[in-house]
């Protein structure tokens, strides 16, 4: 049985897409070259690899089933899809996680998503063209600290309105279509970057070095940081990170999928592109270009807060040295890819808010979807106006760190052990069009929470150091609205549960 | 590059690669299932 929803996906294809666009993000081109030069070089490829095959693979089958059995009793949205899993009242507040994850972490995205928007129109206005290392490492540093007037202000407005207004379209009429538009660009752009990184010459347009010295710099492997757990730990976030598990928007895309349709083959699809933009393209853009010309150790000392300063401050600069035309190209391709990256995933943050008004209050498509563009105009205004104070780190931090393992944990133990592993593989399997290995319902019985809890207890001390220090008015002001929020959808939640008893809305 | 770097990144980017266009392939190949389905691009078509 699937209870009638008025949203459905166009295509398979454009579902695949979608998942994929959900995964990609900033990260795969930003943060994944940064943490394998950080940890171990080619042999952080391993434990990369052994994490994906034991807990990303599982938890993408965890929850493009669980949003699959979700929506056969009409759920869009992680509380109440968890509650169709079990039945005590705690599971859906723990759903809660899925829908204020999903505000928070789109409040700061979306002025993440407006920087690549600026810079695309910069790139071709030629603002870069004539200007020092030093001048166009500033304009960033100007630019979040809203020197430049209001430019950030209205970027990250236009930002949001085509956000909601895609949102508004719908699932087939405008995520979908986003997603078909976006992920062939994206891929066709990194391909021409990697292409041009790998082929940059000592000597030429400014070179200091080869490209190739970056990729060998990048891929040589360390063994010796094999058995370290600092490395494993970044390896598991990063394969947590970069398929956007744990944030509910995965389950909200597969409610839209009848039963008897196939999951398996769908999240395995997505989920593999996904590792293709970030290992094939994410390794051959940013190190090779910035090692061209600015050798190992600059790079190195750059990469040591994450790999945006070297996106946004430096790679512009390096563009310029391949002349006027070739320079706005470039950068165009660069900030274009980093665009497209973010919006698929910040129309995948919307879905499953817009789910829950739609499912819980009857609220139409437009409505929840403009809704939805007023919290993120709310919930963002701090992150835009106060970035320099740390705002923007803490939501991320709260929203788009800690949230995310929490929730992953709880719904792996709610799916494996609570809802129980045989229904659950009964699920993953049903009308699979590829046939999963049975070694992975143990994998996701006991391995994956063993993964997920050690990342979780890894990522403790650093909770604790966060959670005493209250020094910073803003941040602590982020940390109170971000509670807020949490709480606020607990209560919208709990209202919505009531108002189901009170209409006998529960199916399940 | 040295040998050891460029056998990792080889044989790390075929994997992927193969594993991604087999999965991508068998999505387009795959012939849909009998309406209803979940997908509206094909429902005329069906009829």
């Amino acid at each position: 049985m699937t209870l009638k929803t008025k949203e459905s996906w166009g295509s398979r294809v454009g579902l695949v897409l979608a998942m994929a666009g959900n995964a990609v993000g900033l990260g795969n081109f930003l943060r994944f070259p940064v943490q394998a030069i950080q940890n171990g070089g080619g042999a952080f490829i391993i434990p990369y690899f052994v994490c994906f095959l034991l807990m990303g693979i599982p938890l993408l089958w965890i929850e493009w089933s669980s949003g699959r059995f979700g929506g056969k009793w009409g759920h869009h949205s992680t509380p109440f899809i968890l509650d169709s899993m079990d039945k005590r009242s705690f599971w859906k507040y723990i759903g809660v996680f899925g829908i204020f994850t999903n505000l928070a972490v789109a409040a700061y995205y979306c002025y993440l998503e407006s920087w690549t928007l600026s810079y695309m129109y910069h790139s071709l206005a030629g603002s870069f063209m004539g200007q020092s290392a030093d001048t166009v490492s500033q304009f960033f540093i100007d630019y979040v600290s809203l020197v430049h007037g209001y430019e950030p202000v209205l970027f990250w407005l236009v930002c949001l309105v085509m956000n909601t207004w895609i949102l508004s379209r719908g699932l087939s009429g405008g995520v979908e279509k986003a997603a078909k538009i976006g992920m062939p660009l994206l891929i066709l752009f990194g391909i021409l970057l990697a292409i041009k990184g790998v082929t940059l010459k000592a000597g030429s347009e400014g070179a200091v070095y080869d490209g190739i010295t970056g990729l060998n710099f990048l891929w040589t492997p360390d063994f010796s940081t094999i058995w370290t757990p600092k490395v494993w730990l970044a390896a598991a976030g990063q394969i947590f990170f970069t398929l956007s598990v744990g944030m509910g928007s995965i389950q909200c895309y597969a409610s839209y999928v009848r039963s008897k349709d196939d999951i398996a083959l769908n999240a395995m699809s997505a989920g593999w592109m996904n590792e293709f933009v970030e290992v094939v393209l994410g390794s051959s853009i940013l190190i090779p270009i910035a090692i061209g010309y600015l050798g190992i150790d600059t790079v190195i000392e750059m990469t040591k807060n994450g790999g945006l300063g070297l996106g946004f401050r430096t790679l512009p600069y390096l563009f310029t040295q391949w002349g006027p035309l070739l320079s706005a190209m470039a950068g165009f391709a660069w900030f274009c890819l980093l665009f497209f990256a973010g919006i698929t995933s910040s129309l995948a943050m919307g879905t499953p808010c817009m789910g829950f008004m739609q499912d819980e209050f009857g609220w139409s498509r437009s409505k929840s979807a403009w809704a939805f563009g007023a919290a993120i105009l709310v919930l963002g205004l701090p992150t835009v106006l106060f970035f320099n104070e740390g705002v923007f780190d803490e939501y991320d931090y709260w929203a788009g760190t800690v949230s995310l393992v929490v929730f992953a944990l709880f719904e792996t133990i709610l799916f494996a052990w609570v809802f129980g592993i045989d229904k659950g593989w009964h699920e993953i399997n049903q009308g699979a069009d590829i046939k999963i290995p049975v070694f992975f319902k143990y994998v996701i019985k006991y391995v994956t929470p063993v993964f997920l809890g050690a990342v979780f207890i890894g990522s403790l001390p650093d909770l604790a150091k966060k959670i005493i220090d209250v020094s910073n008015p803003y941040v602590v002001g982020a940390r109170l609205l971000l509670l807020g929020v949490f709480l606020g959808v607990s209560y919208l939640v709990y209202i919505a549960y009531k108002k189901r008893i009170k209409e006998g809305r529960f199916a399940s | 590059m040295n040998t050891s770097a460029l056998i990792t990144m080889l044989v790390s980017e075929l994997v992927i690669i193969a594993f991604t266009a087999f999965f991508f392939v068998k999505i387009l190949t795959i012939p849909p299932k009998a309406e209803p389905d979940s997908y509206s691009e094909n429902d005329e078509e069906q009829r």
